[in-house]
C-alpha cells in the first residue's frame, strides 16, 4: 500500500523532460544570449514559446514584475514588466537589412510590450532600461498605489514587499491622488490558515492561478469590476487545501497573510537558515526564519528536483514542538534495580562524559546477541550510519519505526519519516521497515535481549510495552521530547531537533540533501551524531573524525549508495544517490 | 623610535612664573558671576528640542500610538529597545489599527538619547522628552516597560489622526473599517 501511494505522489522531478529545443539568439540591453525557442510550461510541461522575461533572466537582467511567476501560467495583467524592443528590419527581398557597418539593422517597435507574455524571435533586441520604460514603471506604480492603504507599519509583508521595493526603485516619492480611496474588506478569514486584506491586493491573480493550476483546488476568484475588484473564495467554500500558505509566499504584497505568523515578528529580524522539512519523506527544501533561538516560520526554498517553490501547510506549521517547554534538556541517569527504583531516583547531575563512559563500558561487557537497537527514520543519515556501525560491532538486532499516514498527489508523502531511505541504505532498518520490532519484543520477553537502545522513538508505541521495558537490564534512550520510554530509561541522552544541528536526509527518491543549524540546542542537549560518534570511538577504541563533514564523508565511503558524495558537493539542493 | 626629551629653558625651569599664570586664572574667575548650579536642589531649564529619554505617547482618545512595527527596535544603535509584538490575534478592539505592542521595553542604561527611534517612527508614537537624569536602584529598574513609558510620555496632540480619517472614509463607503 505504501509503495502505491508513493508512486502516485508526483513531484516535479517525474515530469517528462522535453527534448532540448533549438536555440535562438536575442540581445538583452546589448548583451547577446542564446535561449531555447520553447520552454516547458511550468504546470503542464507543454512546450511554450520562450518569453522575453525568460530571455532577460537568462541574461541576468531582472525585469520588475508582479503577476508573472516562473512556476505559474502567465496572466499578463499587472503591466509592470513593460519593456521596449526591436526586431531585425526586413528589406523588400525578405532578407534582413544590413547596416553599412555590417550589423543587422534593427527596427524599434513603436509601442512597448509586456515581457512576461511576449515570445522572443531570432535577432530580437530587448531594452529594459530606457527612459520610456522607467516612466512606464513609474506610471504603473502610481496606478497600483491609488487605492493602496499604505499601512506598511501594520503590514506583515513590510520588508519583503515588492510594492515597497519597486516603489523605492521606480516610484514617486509623493502621491498626487487627493480623492478618497476605494475601501474594501479587511481582515477577511479566507480559510483556516489565511487572513486576507483586500485593500492591499494588487489583483495580480497569482494566488488564483496557484490554487487552480498547481494545488488543483479552484477556490479563489475576483468579484466586482474596475477599482472595486475584490479577491474572494467562492461563496460557501473555505480556502482550506493543504497548500494554501504558498499563496502567502507568492502574494507580492501583504494581502494574503499567514494566520500563524501574523503579527509575530517583523521579517527583517529573522535569520534565514537553509534547512529541510521533516514532516514527510519528500524532503521539501525550506528556509527557517529564526530570531534569538526562537523559530518563527518555515518557508519553502526552490529546488526543482524536489519541491519546486512549494511546500504543504502540514509541514510548514509543524515546527512548534522545537520550542516546547518540556524539551529534554539534561543528561539523566536512573539507578537500576534496588534502591528507590520505583520513584526513578536520580544520582547527582551526571555529566555527558561520565555517562558516555559508563554506557560504553556496559556495552563492551554485554554478551553478543543481548543488545537491540530501535532507531528512528527521523534521524539523519550520519546518525543512522553511526548507529548501524555500533550495531554491527555489538552484534545487535536493529530496526526503525515506520510512520504511515495519508499522502496526497502533490508533495505530501504517505511515508511521514523524513529519512526512511536513509534508514534502509545505512542498513539500520529491517526490510520491510518495522518487521524486526516483534522479534525485539519477543527477545526481551524471553530474556535473551537484556539491553535496548532507543533513538528518537517511543518503544511502547511500537509493540515493546512498558512491562517489557521494565524487564530490561539496561535501557538507553535518546530523544527530544519526553515519552513513556524516556521516563523508563536508565540513561537518558537529550538530543537535538534538526534545526539545532547539521546533517543530511535521503528523501523518498534517494536525493541526499543537507540541512544547516538555525538555533542553539536547549540546555545540555547535544547533536546525536556527536555522542554516537563518541560512543563508537569508545566501544571500538579507534580514533575518529569528530566533525559532521568527516562523518558524512566517511559514510559516503562505506555505504555503497552514497559512494562518490562528499559534504561539500551536496551543495544547497542535494544530489540524487544511486538507490 | 627614540624621542629626545627636550631640555627645559631657564624660564620654564624657574617654575614660579607658570604658577603665577595659573593663579591669575583662578583669581579672575573668583570675582566673576558664579556658574555652578546647586544640583539637584537647583535645576537647569531644559531648552526646547532637547533630546532626553524616549517615552511612548497616547493619542487624544487614549490609544497607544505605537503599532509595534519594530522599526525603532531595528534602528536603535545600542539595541536598547525590545518590543513584543501582539501575535496572531492582534489587539481586540483596536479597530482598523489592528496592532499594538504586547510589551515595549527600553533599557535606559543602554539608550544613548540619539533620537533615531523618534526619527524612524512612522506613527509619531515615541518622542525624546526632557528627562535627562534617570536614576534607579538596580539594573532591572532601569528597564522601563510599556506602562511606565506610556505614563511618562503622556498624550500627543496629533493633528493628522490618519487611522480615524481612514475609518471614516471607509464607513462613508459602507465598508467596515
Ligand atoms: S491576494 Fe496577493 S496574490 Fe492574490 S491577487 Fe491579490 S496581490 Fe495577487
Ligand atoms: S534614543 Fe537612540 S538609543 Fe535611545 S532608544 Fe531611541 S534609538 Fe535607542
Ligand atoms: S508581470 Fe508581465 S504583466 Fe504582470
Amino acid at each position: 500500500m505504501l509503495t502505491e501511494t508513493m508512486s502516485t505522489a508526483a513531484t516535479i522531478e517525474t515530469k517528462p523532460q522535453p527534448p532540448p529545443a533549438e536555440k535562438i539568439k536575442v540581445k538583452v540591453d546589448g548583451k547577446e544570449v542564446a535561449v531555447p525557442k520553447t520552454t516547458p510550461d511550468p504546470v503542464t510541461g507543454k512546450p511554450l514559446p520562450t518569453s522575453m522575461i525568460q530571455a532577460c533572466a537568462a541574461a541576468n537582467v531582472i525585469v520588475p514584475h508582479y503577476c508573472y511567476h516562473p512556476k505559474l501560467p502567465v496572466a499578463g495583467s499587472c503591466r509592470m514588466c513593460l519593456v521596449e524592443f526591436g526586431t531585425p528590419a526586413i528589406g523588400p527581398d525578405r532578407k534582413p537589412i544590413v547596416n553599412p557597418d555590417g550589423t543587422t539593422k534593427i527596427s524599434r517597435a513603436l509601442r512597448p510590450v509586456i515581457a512576461c507574455a511576449t515570445p522572443v524571435s531570432p535577432g530580437m533586441e530587448i531594452y529594459t532600461n530606457t527612459p520610456a520604460v522607467r516612466l512606464m514603471r513609474e506610471g504603473v506604480l502610481e496606478f497600483l498605489l491609488i487605492n493602496h492603504p499604505l499601512d506598511c507599519p501594520i503590514c506583515d509583508q513590510a520588508g519583503e514587499c515588492k510594492l515597497q521595493e519597486y516603489s523605492v526603485d521606480y516610484g514617486n516619492s509623493e502621491s498626487r491622488f487627493v480623492e478618497a480611496k476605494v475601501h474594501k474588506p479587511k481582515r477577511v478569514e479566507l480559510g483556516p490558515r489565511i487572513v486576507l486584506d483586500d485593500e492591499r491586493c494588487i489583483l495580480c491573480s497569482r494566488c488564483i492561478r496557484f490554487t487552480r493550476d498547481v494545488a488543483g483546488d479552484d477556490a479563489l476568484g475576483f468579484v466586482n469590476r474596475g477599482s472595486h475588484s475584490t479577491l474572494t473564495a467562492y461563496p460557501g467554500r473555505a480556502f482550506d487545501n493543504n497548500y494554501t500558505l504558498n499563496t502567502v509566499d507568492i502574494c507580492p504584497v501583504g494581502a494574503l497573510t499567514s494566520k500563524d505568523f501574523r503579527f509575530r515578528m517583523r521579517v527583517w529580524f529573522l535569520k534565514e537558515t537553509r534547512s529541510l522539512c521533516t514532516s514527510c519523506a519528500t524532503g521539501c527544501n525550506i528556509v527557517i526564519g529564526s530570531r534569538e533561538d526562537a523559530i518563527y516560520r518555515y518557508e519553502p526554498r526552490e529546488n526543482d528536483a524536489v519541491n519546486s517553490c512549494w511546500m504543504c501547510d502540514h509541514g510548514r506549521l509543524n515546527y512548534k514542538w522545537i520550542g516546547r517547554e518540556d524539551r529534554l534538556v539534561e543528561v539523566r541517569k536512573r539507578e537500576a534495580e534496588g534502591r528507590g527504583q520505583a520513584s526513578g531516583s536520580r544520582s547527582a547531575a551526571p555529566t555527558w562524559s561520565a555517562v558516555l563512559g559508563e554506557i560504553s563500558q556496559k556495552l563492551k561487557a554485554a554478551e553478543p546477541g543481548s543488545i537491540a537497537i530501535v532507531a528512528s527514520a527521523r534521524q539523519t543519515n550520519e546518525e543512522l550510519h553511526l548507529l548501524a556501525k555500533l550495531a554491527k560491532r555489538l552484534g545487535a538486532l536493529t530496526d526503525s519505526v515506520p510512520r504511515i499516514a495519508a499522502g496526497d498527489k502533490l508533495l505530501l508523502n504517505a511515508d511521514r519519516n523524513p529519512n526512511s531511505t536513509g534508514a534502509r541504505l545505512t542498513g539500520i532498518a529491517a526490510d520491510p521497515m518495522g518487521s524486526n520490532l516483534p522479534a525485539i519484543a519477543g527477545g526481551i520477553r524471553s530474556g535473551r535481549i537484556k539491553t535496548l537502545i532507543v533513538f528518537g522513538e517511543d518503544a511502547t508505541k511500537c509493540g515493546i510495552d512498558a512491562d517489557l521495558l521494565d524487564k530490561l537490564e539496561l535501557l538507553i534512550a535518546s530523544d527530544i521530547l519526553p515519552n513513556a520510554t524516556t521516563r523508563r530509561a536508565h540513561y537518558l541522552l537529550p538530543g537535538c531537533a534538526h534545526a539545532e544541528k547539521r546533517g543530511t536526509f535521503t528523501n523518498t527518491k534517494g536525493r541526499v540533501q543537507k540541512f544547516l543549524k538555525a538555533v542553539e540546542p536547549r540546555g545540555d542537549a547535544r547533536p546525536e551524531w556527536e555522542y554516537l560518534h563518541e560512543l563508537l570511538v569508545n566501544v571500538t577504541s579507534r580514533d575518529g573524525i569528530a566533525s559532521i563533514e568527516g562523518v558524512f564523508n566517511e559514510m559516503a565511503k562505506e555505504v555503497p549508495a552514497f559512494s562518490g558524495l562528499t559534504w561539500a558537493t551536496l551543495g544547497d539542493t542535494g544530489i540524487s544517490a544511486k538507490i | 623610535m627614540i624621542i629626545k626629551r627636550k631640555k627645559l629653558s631657564l624660564w620654564e625651569r624657574l617654575y614660579l612664573p607658570a604658577m603665577l599664570g595659573g593663579f591669575k586664572v583662578t583669581v579672575r574667575h573668583f570675582f566673576k558671576k558664579k556658574v555652578t548650579m546647586q544640583y539637584p536642589e537647583e535645576r537647569w531649564v531644559v531648552p526646547e528640542g532637547y533630546r532626553g529619554a524616549p517615552y511612548l505617547v497616547k493619542d487624544q482618545e487614549g490609544r497607544t500610538k505605537c503599532v509595534s512595527c519594530q522599526l525603532c527596535e531595528f534602528v536603535c544603535p545600542p539595541k536598547a529597545i525590545r518590543i513584543t509584538p501582539p501575535g496572531p490575534t492582534g489587539v481586540p478592539g483596536a479597530g482598523n489599527v489592528e496592532k499594538a505592542p504586547a510589551e515595549f521595553e527600553i533599557n535606559m542604561l543602554r539608550c544613548i538619547f540619539c533620537g533615531f527611534c523618534q526619527e524612524v517612527c512612522p506613527e509619531e508614537a515615541i518622542f525624546l522628552m526632557q528627562d535627562y537624569s534617570l536614576t534607579g536602584t538596580g539594573r532591572d529598574g532601569m528597564i522601563y516597560d510599556k506602562d511606565k513609558l506610556l505614563a511618562l510620555g503622556g498624550v500627543h496632540n496629533d493633528q493628522t489622526r490618519k487611522w480615524n480619517r481612514k475609518a471614516e472614509e471607509a464607513r462613508a463607503q459602507g465598508v467596515k473599517p
